[in-house]
């Protein structure tokens, strides 16, 4: 049965490729958000770090 | 009554409550994609003509659903913010707009790899391919205009006219099967009738449809924080809110 | 004194008009530029003339779309430059006004002057005589809802640096449907099939865009000038 799974009825090196991409994307998303969020942190904590220094 | 819309025009009380859902969203869209899969992959059976190979639906249709969607999102964020002046209506076109175009191209990509068995081609230029990769066009466009400005705001601005004026493709994307011949088989589930599939197959891609909108969902209060502080940077709420 | 619209209109037209004909050269430009991408196509293909007929009205299109594309740096780049927009944004005749006065002009002096010139260039692909007057009409349609699409795109631009390629990837998307109708109609016209569908759409994409395109392209220019 499992080896059926897989091959799904022949179609395999369409179907499994697609999952692959879909799964790609997905975790591509997260990630480049991810990044993006924590570089934005960094640069607000940096902005808010130079104008205290200003200030004083 | 509209106290919660007045709300959302403040950027620390977007970026805290996007915060707060962020891993609520990702959870339940764990759980919806992951009935999907093993619905769809292992539940299911094949389909009479297609074979195993209708399963690509799974990633495809949610996957282009998702590009639409976003657009729209895209757009109507944009018009509240040219209309009414909200700056984050312009943090959340920002933040939807790369999300979309991934799905615009995981649509064209699955689509592509659907089409080599079921239709003999791995392109068409039949209306709904053509109107689709013209969507992402739109999204490179948006994020190119947005990035070509020095002022930020501006950029902003003109990003959004750019956004609402394209989402004229939307509706042209949806109906390109109804209007024209098209190779690409007609709408099955985002119809005004009951959906032409059947529960065993339907479930699963309403799950994995689901699931890829809750993901959509977290994914943009992610990239939503991070332009709220992009573009908040001076304000003193910042400060509490990156400890 | 007061200027009524009209006046008003027909002034900006009238100067526009002048300032391209002072500088003929820029007129041109456009239209050998048209010229040589046409023939650029058979000299890459080295095709017969009859069976060049068949790519004719895509090449056709593609150059016009392109030398459109080319001018419309010319819409508002120049008058951004020494501060003459704003001062017809001041002005307070409405700036949808001025923006109409302004892309009709431009549409007067380079998507009619690629009509006219488009004879010569079916000549050069091999489409028949009997297709011409199809394929002006739809040229002529065209160009004039490629000239509103450019006025967006050329108002969210005008400044940028490298704005004449961000004006392209804006502008050639919106362009798809134009250059799809435009080129099946004069298709159509050469093999000798009705060509009414596709001239409807055409003209129904004109009217639609010239109605809601003056207002997009204001905001547009609002947007950069403020």
């Amino acid at each position: 049965m499992t080896s059926d799974f897989w091959s799904m009825g022949g179609y395999a090196r369409y179907v499994w490729p697609c999952y692959g991409i879909a799964g790609a994307v997905l975790a591509w998303n997260l990630w480049a958000a991810g990044r993006y969020l924590g570089a934005a942190k960094v640069r607000a904590a940096r902005a808010l770090a130079m104008a205290s220094s200003e200030a004083r | 009554m509209w106290t919660w819309f007045y709300k959302l025009a403040s950027p620390p009380y977007v970026y805290g409550v996007a915060a707060a859902f962020v891993p609520w969203l990702l959870g339940f869209a764990a759980l919806a994609i992951g009935y999907g899969l093993i619905a769809g992959l292992g539940i299911a059976p094949a389909d009479y003509q297609q074979g195993e190979a209708f399963r690509m639906i799974y990633v495809h249709v949610p996957g282009a659903l998702l590009s639409l969607t976003v657009y729209t999102v895209m757009a109507v964020a944009s018009g509240i913010a040219l209309i009414w002046r909200i700056k984050v209506g312009h943090a959340v076109a920002a933040a939807a707009a790369p999300i979309g175009a991934s799905f615009a191209i995981l649509a064209l990509i699955t689509g592509s790899l659907w089409g080599k068995p079921m239709w003999g081609t791995y392109w068409a230029w039949d209306p709904r391919l053509t109107s689709e990769l013209i969507l992402l066009f739109l999204y490179v466009g948006v994020m190119s205009l947005r990035s070509a400005f020095e002022d930020p705001l501006r950029g902003d601005r003109a990003a959004a006219l750019l956004a609402v004026v394209g989402v004229v493709n939307v509706p042209i994307v949806h109906f390109s099967v109804v209007w024209w011949n098209s190779l690409h088989q007609g709408a099955t589930i985002v119809k005004l009738a009951a959906p032409s599939m059947p529960g065993s197959m339907l479930w699963p891609l309403l799950s994995m449809w689901l699931g890829f909108m809750l993901f959509f969902g977290a994914v943009l209060c992610m990239r939503l924080q991070a332009e709220v502080l992009n573009r908040e940077r001076q304000a003193s709420w910042v400060r509490e809110a990156i400890k | 004194m007061t200027v009524g619209a009209w006046d008003a209109f027909f002034l900006v037209v009238h100067r526009e008009l002048c300032l391209s004909f002072r500088r003929p050269e820029q007129l041109f430009q456009p239209l050998v530029f048209f010229l040589i991408v046409t023939t650029l196509f058979p000299l890459g293909l080295s095709l017969q003339l009859s069976a060049l007929r068949d790519i004719a009205p895509g090449v056709l299109w593609v150059a016009a779309l392109l030398a459109s594309l080319l001018s419309l740096d010319s819409l508002f780049k120049s008058d951004a430059d020494d501060g003459t927009l704003e001062q017809l944004a001041l002005s307070g005749q409405g700036l949808t006004l001025i923006v109409v006065a302004k892309t009709c002009s431009h549409w007067l002096v380079t998507g009619l002057a690629l009509v006219v010139v488009s004879p010569i260039v079916g000549t050069a692909l091999g489409i028949p005589t009997h297709a011409f007057a199809t394929m002006m009409l739809s040229l002529a349609l065209g160009t004039l809802t490629l000239s509103w699409l450019g006025a967006i795109g050329a108002g969210l631009t005008i400044g940028l640096r490298r704005g004449n390629v961000l004006l392209s990837l804006i502008v050639l998307p919106l362009a798809t449907p134009l250059l799809i109708f435009g080129a099946a109609a004069t298709d159509r016209a050469i093999s000798g099939t009705s060509t009414a569908g596709a001239i409807y759409f055409l003209a129904a994409l004109c009217v639609f865009t010239c109605t809601l395109a003056p207002w997009a392209a204001t905001a547009a220019l609002r947007i950069t000038l403020e």
